[in-house]
């Protein structure tokens, strides 16, 4: 595995916009003064009359990105997570969720694998405050393959939506030959029948490396990859709590609000079962190189291997 | 401005300013005081300066008008249902569970209604980006978007108000409506906003002032702003919070307080009359 080709998904996100600015002419581009690391600078090189730079002022941009959407633009409005579901949360709420304008937030330097910048730009709750919009679509691509098929399955579709890139180089598992991208539907990525692992974004191929070493050990488990957190599968989220009894979600995100939580939501009233929630543990980032971050934060596949053998016990 | 188009928004200004009495009275709450300061931008706005059609309210050529300070949208209701875009009998239900006026302005469900707001300081923000959207679509449509005095506090205002400039939004015509009270208080005494036309100046803007209740200067303004280039226009009016309504101006209590069964007829005793005296003229 060790040839496998690593690309971070805030460059699938540029590269998307920028491959599919031909195809939808009303597609604008904003950013925050953040173009070279969100990776929209690729779009604004290929599209610059159609790219514009609000400068630090976030707020701003989504309201902007409001009143292009309601004159009929397709609009992408970027910025780091931290900034664009935090600092700008009211205006997204109110200025975009509440009309439900056709805006897409492209949203990177999700989680703690920001690295060295610390917690300040660690987002570990934007899950948690995008899923509380009612309407809000939320997207978090596992890997290239995945992420650029959400991007232009976001401009497919009509309405706000939210996508959570990374900074960190991922690997790319999903072929992108076959892949095929459904918003709402979870990915199976792996059968299983002792217990299902759910995992988004970053994690999914740390859960799938994990599914093969617990098989190793007689553990069977079920990976699903849910890429759309809202609104989630259900169906696919409760047939694995209804087959294989336990649960474990993980993801690059506070426990609290996002993934496991979502999951604890549809089970508990549709097919209550043992949930585990591996995530960031109602805690803030720190500085340092993101894989030793995703190590000290319990976000590997070794984490995950743990918390699975004494779930199935 | 020739004296019959003069009387007319006279009179359209006024039966605004009876339809804000209506709206807020029937619903028991909102705010009277500042949406009764704008009647005649709304009278001027929608039967004189906008290019729109109430038979098709969602016309992409419009020009489209974002009320920023969202809590005058009693103003806004009466100035629509006026102009034919839905019955004024709606009036009477603002606010009331399952209306169709909602407490703030809400684009999704009330025609004529070109932006959600409420929420202070986001509507200008949102106007950016409909007169940014007609420069890259090479429309001509104008895109007008009222602020209150004490909305421009909010920092949100400041940074919508440098994308205007630095985007050279021409199209583009802000009304700040410098009633000098806000909930807490006069303006100067809670957050200073003061001085306003400099403020815009610096960043930009080309600044013009005028009295908010003398239609021919707003007349002008509007058409001043049509002729500036290269950057957007603010009209800071000063105006008379309540205005109209004798016991309401300049009156900080009647900035979000609904008149009682008593008051209401008395403030709609005194608009018939300032109605029938411009009617008798």
């Amino acid at each position: 595995m060790s040839e496998m080709k690593k690309i971070a998904t805030r460059e699938s996100y540029g590269n998307a916009l920028a491959e599919l600015s031909a195809q939808y002419p009303d597609l604008v581009v904003l950013d925050a003064d953040l173009a070279a690391a969100t990776k929209t600078g690729i779009f604004k090189k290929a599209c610059p009359e159609r790219f514009f730079d609000c400068g630090i002022a976030e707020a701003n941009m989504m309201g902007v990105a409001a009143g292009l959407a309601a004159a009929g633009k397709k609009v992408f409005a970027s910025s780091f997570a931290m900034f664009a579901a935090g600092r700008a949360f009211e205006v997204v709420r109110n200025s975009i969720g509440y009309p439900h304008l056709n805006v897409k937030i492209g949203a990177t330097h999700a989680g703690i694998s920001v690295g060295e910048d610390g917690a300040t730009h660690q987002c570990c709750e934007d899950i948690a405050l995008m899923r509380s919009i009612p309407g809000m679509v939320v997207i978090n691509p596992s890997d290239d393959t995945e992420a650029r098929a959400a991007v232009k399955a976001a401009l497919d579709y009509n309405g706000p939506v939210y996508l959570r890139f990374g900074r960190l180089a991922a690997p790319v598992f999903n072929d992108p030959a076959s892949y095929r991208f459904e918003m709402g539907k979870g990915v199976t990525l792996r059968e299983g029948k002792d217990l299902t692992i759910i995992a988004t974004g970053l994690m999914a191929w740390e859960a799938l490396q994990a599914a093969v070493v617990l098989a190793r050990e007689g553990i069977s488990a079920r990976v699903l990859n849910i890429h759309t957190i809202k609104p989630l599968d259900e169906a696919l989220v409760c047939k694995a709590a209804a087959e294989t009894g336990k649960i474990l979600t993980v993801e690059e995100h506070s426990v609290i609000g996002g993934l496991g939580s979502a999951v604890c939501e549809a089970v508990s009233g549709k097919a209550p079962c043992v949930v585990k929630r591996i995530g960031v543990n109602d805690c803030f980032g720190c500085s340092g190189p993101a894989p030793e971050l995703l190590r000290r934060f319990g976000l590997t596949a070794e984490h995950i291997i743990e918390a699975a053998r004494h779930l199935a016990r | 401005m020739d004296a019959k188009l003069k009387k007319d928004l006279q009179k359209t200004a006024c039966r605004i300013r009876m339809g804000v009495i209506e709206g807020t009275f029937h619903a028991k709450s909102g705010h009277p005081g500042g949406s009764l300061s704008i009647a005649e931008d709304l009278a001027v706005l929608y039967w004189k300066e906008m290019n729109i059609d109430p038979q098709n309210p969602s016309w992409e050529d419009r020009d489209r008008l974002v009320l920023s300070k969202g809590h005058c949208a009693p103003a806004l209701y009466a100035a629509l249902a006026e102009r034919g875009y839905f019955p004024a009998d709606e009036l009477k239900k603002l606010r009331h569970t399952g209306a169709m006026l909602q407490g703030h302005p809400d684009m999704k469900h009330i025609p004529g209604v070109d932006m959600s707001t409420g929420s202070l300081g986001q509507g200008v923000s949102a106007a950016c980006g409909m007169a940014l959207a007609a420069k890259i679509s090479g429309k001509d449509y104008r895109t007008y978007t009222i602020l209150g005095d004490g909305e421009i506090e909010e920092g949100q205002v400041w940074e919508a108000a440098m994308f205007a400039s630095h985007y050279q939004l021409d199209n583009l015509c802000a009304i700040v409506d410098n009633n000098g009270l806000q909930i807490d208080g006069p303006v100067a005494e809670v957050m200073s906003p003061y001085p306003i036309p400099e403020k815009f100046a610096a960043f930009g803007w080309h600044v013009i002032t005028a009295d908010a209740h003398d239609l021919e200067q707003l007349e002008a303004a509007f058409a001043e702003a049509r002729t500036v280039k290269g950057k957007p226009t603010v009209i800071v009016q000063k105006s008379v919070k309540g205005k109209g309504v004798s016991f309401m101006e300049n009156q900080v209590g009647w900035h979000g307080t609904a008149p009682n069964a008593e008051q209401y007829e008395t403030a709609m005793a005194e608009l018939k009359a300032a109605l029938a005296a411009l009617e008798a003229e």
